[in-house]
């Protein structure tokens, strides 16, 4: 039986069908799941999406952090589930407290929408299982406020805990110390910025991202 | 009741990175000023609350700071109680 990914969407989503797709050519079964959905419904796996959820209004993520299926999500990651927020849905995990720190507008005020390299940090992760350590991957960015910061304190803590899953090797939008990924103590609630989707198939001129994808199925 | 009108300004905190006040800041000797230091670019929300006084009136859009409209973990904020209406 193939595993189920529950894909997240909030009104302003706009990548939960490319998530979708990228799941089901890597053999697993998606299943939407809407913002006013009170639970996670049969997923083995939980993928909050990128976009713009609530119009991003006030701060990225700030709305959405408050609506129904986002306690759902939290209970499921309490309970050790594996929940990946890609771009939109990092800001989001940030917002909620389920990732530390916050993502900002890019250093320099650009929105980037490019290819990057990406260096593996750590392979212990719901998300970078079967990667290697150390491996460089090649996946698209496409936002304005993936700057991710932080307090020193939670820095420290990140870097002494393993908690940076990926860095850019060439930061594009000023975030801390190259970080484009983090990941919770338990390491089963992932957020980065890049699109590991938009690198699953070779038709997108990368298949980088599956490597990452693949792990949650 | 009393409505009070309250304008609340939300900035980064010190030692965050902020952006837009570096662009600024860059911008604006390019004008002319080139005395001008120390750049920040925050947000205003202004809104009316009622409560019995003054002192509730704080302690609840304090709440919405924390809880909704400042970011905690890079922003800060500062309250002003602007008017006081009889309502």
């Amino acid at each position: 039986m193939s595993r189920r990914v529950g894909i997240v969407m909030f009104p302003g989503t706009n990548c939960e069908q490319d998530v979708a797709w990228a799941v089901t050519v890597l053999g697993g079964e998606p299943e939407m799941l809407w913002h006013g959905d009170r639970t996670v419904g049969t997923a083995d796996a939980v993928v909050i999406a990128g976009g713009f959820a609530h119009g991003d209004y006030l701060r990225t993520g700030a709305i959405a952090r408050f609506s129904p299926v986002m306690d759902a999500v939290a209970e499921f990651a309490r309970a050790g589930g594996p929940v990946v927020g890609i771009c939109n849905g990092f800001q989001i995990l940030c917002e909620a407290g389920l990732l530390a720190g916050a993502l900002q507008k890019n250093a320099g005020l650009k929105f980037r929408c490019e290819a990057v390299d990406l260096r593996v940090e750590t392979t212990s992760t719901v998300l970078t299982r079967q990667a290697e350590a150390g491996q460089i991957l090649r996946i698209p960015i496409n936002h304005f406020e993936g700057n991710f910061v932080c307090d020193e304190g939670t820095l420290k803590g990140l870097r002494e805990n393993d908690q940076i899953v990926l860095r850019y090797v060439d930061n594009p939008n000023g975030s801390l110390d190259d970080i484009a990924g983090i990941c919770n103590e338990g390491r089963n609630v992932v957020g980065l910025m890049p699109h590991p989707e938009r690198a699953s198939e070779a038709i997108l001129g990368s298949t980088d991202g599956a490597v990452l994808l693949r792990a949650l199925l | 009741m009393t409505q009070y009108e309250v304008r609340i300004e939300v900035g980064h905190r010190p030692g965050i990175l902020d952006p837009q006040g570096g662009v600024i800041e860059r911008a604006l000797p390019a004008l002319g000023w080139a005395n001008v230091s120390r750049v920040r670019v925050g947000k205003s929300i202004r809104l009316a609350v009622d409560a019995p006084d003054e002192a509730t009136a704080r302690a609840q859009v304090d709440e919405m700071c924390r809880r909704l409209l400042a970011n905690p973990v890079i922003e800060d904020y500062t309250i002003d109680v602007l008017s006081v209406e009889t309502v």
